[in-house]
């Protein structure tokens, strides 16, 4: 101002004078001002960085998926690369190989799994396969996992029948857990295998077994064992011979009559039954000639009349 | 119309609101520089009531922005043009806000001029042998009987400085003892009430909220003195560019307070109309050249003075220091002459010690401490600000120590009269803050 007020006197002086003068103010103007200070605002920058930026991108989504021919076009387009990669041949799935299966099994799986090869491996859900695999009643456990090659490999461990079963739908296999195998056929295809039959016999599978071991001495004799009640166990001798176990410490009851067939051949008299369900008192009942003979024998002794 | 005595009480509470919030600004309207200080409060050191903290009440702030811009509009130390001094304000306030990275709403303002004066007020209660209640305090500061300060003045800082309770004088703070009759002297400052309102409204155009008003002269002496010259006696003299503020301290509390409408600009104008140069050189070879005490080796020192005339013999010219010292030291002596005058009237030589500081940015003309001791007194030393957290290397000189004092004016303020409680009788008769009170009070 000073230099302005001195210009008209010294003319050449006036212009540079007057640039110096009016040399720009740093200030800002009130409403630069204002800006930088709603900036420095810490509510307000969070808005404008992070809110602003994700209300137009949601608001830009939604107006374009709002129109139905976009939103047919996005899903069209996502589908076409889906396709292009499940059709690639490194995803594609050519035959199935089944380890340790028996070739009934095998069939068996084939057929339930149905699979129509070729097929792509995002198509496989191994999992579901898995489960209609162990379904089966002859698998114990199975594995399926996709090989290099496109070969999906399925391992299956079988179930290995122990007993047989006679029941309400024929003779039937059952596993040593007492797991239904499968149906067995005729008796004499299974000649190794122990019978067992009655009701609620299969979920006594592992203490039949325990007998069945126990009964060794017993070799051919032995026809099987069948289950009373639900609850304990006959064993079933040639001739219609039964020795009756008790509900608990049968296999003891049982080692207990061989040891008094080895030591008397009790069990190749005339009898009908060894009852040892009571331990403290065993029982043998005689058949009816016996009987009578006994009885005879001991008019003898006693010198009645008859 | 912006009240000063009203809205003493709303500023201090606005005060104790940003101090809750973490930001405030302060803000030196000087009239060669505007400078603006950013503080953030971290909460240490709050509620720290015995007398001095850690770090002698620095601790709790840190500085965190700091600027500085060419003032306009200032002069003495008032506002002279109000666009331009808002615009210079929002200048300062928007860089410092920009260095700090966050947005300030409330400032504190400290300014120089409008002409302060000193009261010393004395006001006498008796309390009948109970012990002193902050009630009692309230009503002997409203005992003090208030002189007629004039017409468009307004009372900028009023503080209890001494109280008595019979005979023993010197207390701090009577509350809590027993004694029949306490008095209290308060020294009071009153300026123009023109220049505050100015200031008021300038602030209030950048959105701004005025939290606290504070005399320069004041605030610099809370800077530049140390701690035992605050207690013991001492002047402070901040020579600023167009006023020379003089405070005069004692057991902590500023006793006295004036102004010398002279400073450094003055100097500087000397030197433009001596030499015929424009101000901005003026200024430049004051700074580079300038000093109190010419020697022989000056007279050899030659100064270019250019120019841009265009006349190559005005632009050519050359001037030895001596010359320089010659104008300058006649208007620093006329400064001091000022200054010791208004000692002179405060009654500076009764004091147990009379250290006398100088600082402000004209103290840095070499040779002034030699000059002012043989005007003032012997015992003269040139002040700098004390550190505070935070505060960049540039505004620790001693023309900030105004701004500086303001951080500390601002963190522990002293007691001033509108601290306390209105005393219950000075309620209007019949009003429900009366009712209140007496609840409050009873129960």
């Amino acid at each position: 101002m000073r230099s302005v007020g001195a210009a008209p006197n010294r003319a050449p002086a006036g212009r540079a004078a007057r640039v110096q003068a009016y040399r720009s103010d740093p200030a800002p103007s009130r409403m630069k001002y204002r800006l930088e200070r709603l900036m420095l605002t810490p509510l307000f920058r969070f808005t404008l960085r992070f809110g602003l930026p994700f209300l137009i991108g949601v608001g830009g989504a939604s107006w374009y998926f709002s129109v139905d021919s976009n939103r047919e076009a996005f899903v069209g387009a996502v589908m076409s690369v889906r396709d292009q990669i499940e059709s690639r041949p490194e995803f594609r799935v050519d035959l199935m190989a089944i380890d340790g299966a028996s070739e009934g099994v095998a069939a068996d799986v084939r057929e339930i799994l149905s699979l129509d090869f070729p097929l792509s491996s995002f198509d496989l859900d191994l999992d579901e396969m898995r489960g209609i695999v162990t379904g089966l009643d002859a698998v114990k456990s199975a594995s399926l996992r996709i090989k290099q090659g496109g070969v999906l490999e399925v391992s299956i461990v079988e179930r290995v029948p122990v007993v047989l079963w006679r029941g309400v739908r024929g003779l039937e296999l059952l596993d040593e857990t007492g797991v239904l195998v499968g149906p067995a056929g005729k008796r004499a295809e299974h000649a190794d295998l122990p019978i067992v039959a009655g009701t609620g016999a299969e979920t006594a599978i592992p203490e039949a077994l325990e007998l069945f071991a126990a009964a060794a001495p017993l070799e051919g004799k032995l026809r099987g064992l069948e289950r009373i009640g639900a609850r304990r166990w006959d064993v079933v001798l040639d001739g219609g011979q039964r020795i009756l176990l008790p509900e608990k410490g049968a296999v003891q009851a049982l080692e207990r009559a061989m040891a008094m067939d080895g030591a008397v051949d009790m069990l190749s008299r005339d009898i009908a039954a060894v009852d040892l369900r009571l331990a403290q008192r065993p029982t043998l009942r005689l058949n009816h000639d016996a009987a009578q003979e006994y009885w005879r024998i001991k008019s003898f002794e006693t010198g009645e009349k008859r | 119309m912006f009240e000063l005595y009203e809205s003493q009480r709303a500023m201090r509470n606005m005060r104790k609101a940003a101090m809750q919030r973490g930001v405030v600004a302060v803000l030196d309207v000087g009239s060669s520089k505007i400078a603006c200080l950013v503080l953030r409060f971290d909460g240490t050191e709050r509620g720290a009531d015995s007398g001095v903290g850690s770090l002698a009440g620095q601790a709790g702030f840190r500085v965190i922005g700091a600027a500085t811009t060419r003032s306009r509009g200032v002069r003495f130390g008032e506002i002279a043009a109000m666009s331009e001094t808002e615009r210079a304000i929002r200048t300062a306030v928007q860089a410092a806000q920009k260095m700090a990275g966050i947005r300030v709403d409330h400032v504190i303002a400290c300014f120089s001029g409008a002409e302060p004066r000193s009261y010393g007020l004395d006001g006498k209660v008796s309390i009948d042998g109970a012990m002193v209640t902050e009630q009692d305090v309230a009503r002997v500061l409203s005992a003090c009987d208030v002189p007629d300060v004039g017409h468009g003045r307004e009372v900028l800082h009023a503080q209890p400085v001494n109280f008595a309770l019979d005979h023993r004088s010197g207390l701090s703070d009577p509350r809590g003892q027993i004694g029949r009759e306490l008095t209290c002297d308060m020294h009071m400052l009153t300026v123009n009430a023109q220049a505050i309102q100015n200031l008021a409204h300038c602030v209030k155009r950048c959105d701004l909220e005025l939290a606290g008003i504070a005399s320069s002269a004041y605030v610099s002496g809370v800077a530049a003195l140390v701690e035992d010259e605050q207690e013991l006696g001492a002047a402070c003299i901040d020579m600023g560019g167009g006023a020379t503020g003089v405070s005069i301290f004692m057991k902590k509390h500023m006793i006295y307070g004036d102004t010398v409408p002279m400073g450094g600009d003055h100097v500087t104008g000397d030197i433009s109309m001596g030499l015929q140069i424009p101000m901005a050189m003026a200024e430049r070879i004051k700074t580079f050249y300038g000093g109190v005490h010419a020697t022989g080796m000056d007279d050899r020192e030659m100064i270019e003075i250019s120019g841009d005339t265009g006349d190559w013999h005005h632009d050519r010219r050359q001037v030895s220091r001596a010359e320089l010292i010659g104008i300058m030291r006649p208007r620093v002596e006329e400064i001091l002459e000022e200054v010791r005058a208004c000692l002179d009237a405060a009654g500076f030589e009764h004091l147990p010690s009379q250290q006398i500081v100088l600082t402000g940015a004209a103290s840095q003309i070499p040779g002034l401490d030699g000059l002012a001791s043989r005007i003032l007194g012997s015992q003269v030393r040139l002040g700098r600000p004390m550190r505070v957290h935070g505060l960049p290397q540039a505004v620790t000189g001693p023309g900030f120590a105004s701004a500086v004092g303001m951080c500390l004016f601002a963190a522990h303020p002293q007691d001033e009269w509108w601290d306390f409680e209105i005393p219950a009788e000075r309620y209007a008769p019949r009003s429900i803050m009366k009712a209140m009170k007496w609840f409050r009070d009873n129960w």
